[in-house]
């Protein structure tokens, strides 16, 4: 029943292109992050304090973004808006279907920290003359963001990770890559299980810099 | 000059000021005192505009705070608050929690704005505590933070509500200074406290609230001398 023989050297041998793949997958998450606090913090924040079509609106995205598989919401702007005539590039797709998933993730946690900042910072700050915007920028999100700093680290671990669903959309992130190689191969499992090391690695490398970052940032 | 003429406040059906007519003049050092409940914390809310109100005019030095037109966050500029529950921002250091507004306010540039956090901060002996972030600091130097931060904005009028109230007693002396000092510099204040000896020695009147309603204003003397309404006699043999 053991007669698999294990071939190493054409993974070995298409390492860089798994590397450089692994960038890319680097890149969407971050970028995908980014836009996903932006968006996630306006999220929270019209929840928190509008009523009316925008509420019903921010709403709706948090509890799709919540509650269907993620596969499906990259398919939605894969396939789904390609049926209207909107074709987005796979790069696209991938990256817009993350910040979606992120930004209705992170609006929950970030509705939490807001929530857990005294209603007197608010208070204070409106009492010096500043404005609400200021109030929110220089006051309440650099406090939330330290509230939910791990909770935002653990989302983008699963943005990371999230983003092998590209490969379903052809796109060549870390993992599309190594379906390309595997599938050329047929060295399958070993093309897989050197692609789960990487992600291994790069997500233990996430956590520590989060870590490292976390001690610089937050010195009070 | 601050005019407060016929205020009603409400809280949803809550009657919460019940038609207060009161003036405090440039450089008047004023205690309010009274019970819990009766509705000081809101006046000052009404007064710099943090609360909006049902009925009545507020007027700072000829503004209209309630008025639509009235840009609140030029007017705050005029008046600095300090709260009872201390709210120094955590996330920044001493120096940079009174900078912030002067900055972003103000628009000063970055190191005018540091010059006069610096200079308010050894005003309330705080000179020494420039990089330290709030959590590192005592209640009563937090305090004495949040009234930094205010002063630095160059208000003409300072609100204080019950400074002192969440403060470990042997750390009210050293706020309280602070405020008796603001008050022979000339501030116009306004002090909410319970502390019945600050209110005797440093304001020029005293005003006591009851259930919503100025029960009886006048100088020191009068109110704790010889205060002309029962209400306010019965107040203060219960706190004394
Ligand atoms: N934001 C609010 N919403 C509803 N009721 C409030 C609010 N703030 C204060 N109140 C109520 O208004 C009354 C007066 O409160 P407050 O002005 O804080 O009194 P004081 O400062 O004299 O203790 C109290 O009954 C209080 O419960
Ligand atoms: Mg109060």
């Amino acid at each position: 029943m053991f007669d698999y023989n294990f071939h190493w050297r054409p993974v070995i041998r298409s390492l860089p292109e798994l590397l450089e793949a692994s960038l890319v997958t680097l890149q969407v998450a971050t970028l995908s992050m980014v836009i996903g606090i932006v968006v996630g913090l306006g999220l929270s924040v019209i929840r928190l304090r509008l009523r009316g079509p925008l509420y019903w609106l921010a709403t709706a995205w948090v509890e799709l973004a919540r509650n269907t598989p993620a596969l499906f919401q990259l398919f939605f702007f894969g396939f789904g808006l390609g049926a209207f005539g909107w074709h987005l590039t796979p790069y696209m797709i991938v990256l817009v279907g993350l910040s979606f998933n992120n930004a209705g993730y992170l609006s929950e946690n970030f509705r939490g920290g807001f929530q857990a900042v005294p209603d007197t910072q608010m208070r204070a700050a409106r009492s010096l003359g500043m404005n609400l915007w200021q109030t929110y920028t220089r006051i309440l999100v650099p406090q939330v963001l330290r509230i939910v700093y791990y909770p935002m680290t653990n989302q983008l671990v699963w943005a990371v990770l999230m983003s092998s669903l590209g490969m379903l959309v052809g796109f060549r992130e870390l993992s599309g890559e190594t379906q390309f190689f595997a599938s050329r191969t047929y060295r399958i499992f070993e093309y897989f299980a050197v692609t789960a090391v990487i992600y291994y690695v790069m997500v233990k490398f996430i956590l520590l810099a989060s870590r490292l970052l976390a001690t610089r940032l937050f010195r009070y | 000059m601050i005019e407060i003429s016929g205020l009603h406040k409400y809280f949803g059906t809550l009657h919460v000021l019940r038609g207060i007519d009161l003036t405090v003049q440039k450089g008047e050092v004023l205690s309010v005192i009274g019970a819990s409940g009766s509705g000081k914390s809101t006046l000052l809310y009404c007064i710099n505009g943090l609360e909006p109100i049902q009925k009545g005019r507020v007027v700072v030095d000829g503004t209209d705070v309630h008025a639509k037109q009235t840009d609140l966050n030029t007017l705050r500029q005029r008046m600095g608050m300090v709260f009872q529950q201390w709210n120094s921002f955590p996330h920044l250091t001493a120096l940079e929690n009174v900078a912030l507004a002067p900055r972003i306010v103000k628009k000063k540039s970055q190191s005018e704005a540091r010059e006069i956090a610096k200079r308010q901060l050894e005003h309330v002996g705080l000179g020494d505590k420039l990089k330290a972030y709030p959590s590192a600091l005592s209640g009563g130097q937090q305090q004495r933070l949040a009234i930094a931060r205010a002063l630095a904005m160059d208000p003409q009028y300072m609100l204080f509500d019950e400074a002192t109230s969440a403060l470990d007693p042997e750390l009210v002396g050293e706020v309280l200074d602070t405020m008796r000092i603001l008050a022979e510099e000339g501030m116009t204040m306004i002090c909410v406290t319970h502390e019945m000896g600050f209110a005797r020695d440093v304001s020029d009147r005293v005003a006591y609230f009851h259930d919503g309603l100025l029960e009886e204003i006048g100088p020191p003397e009068q109110i704790f001398g010889a205060a002309e309404s029962e209400q306010t006699r019965k107040f203060l043999a219960k706190v004394r």
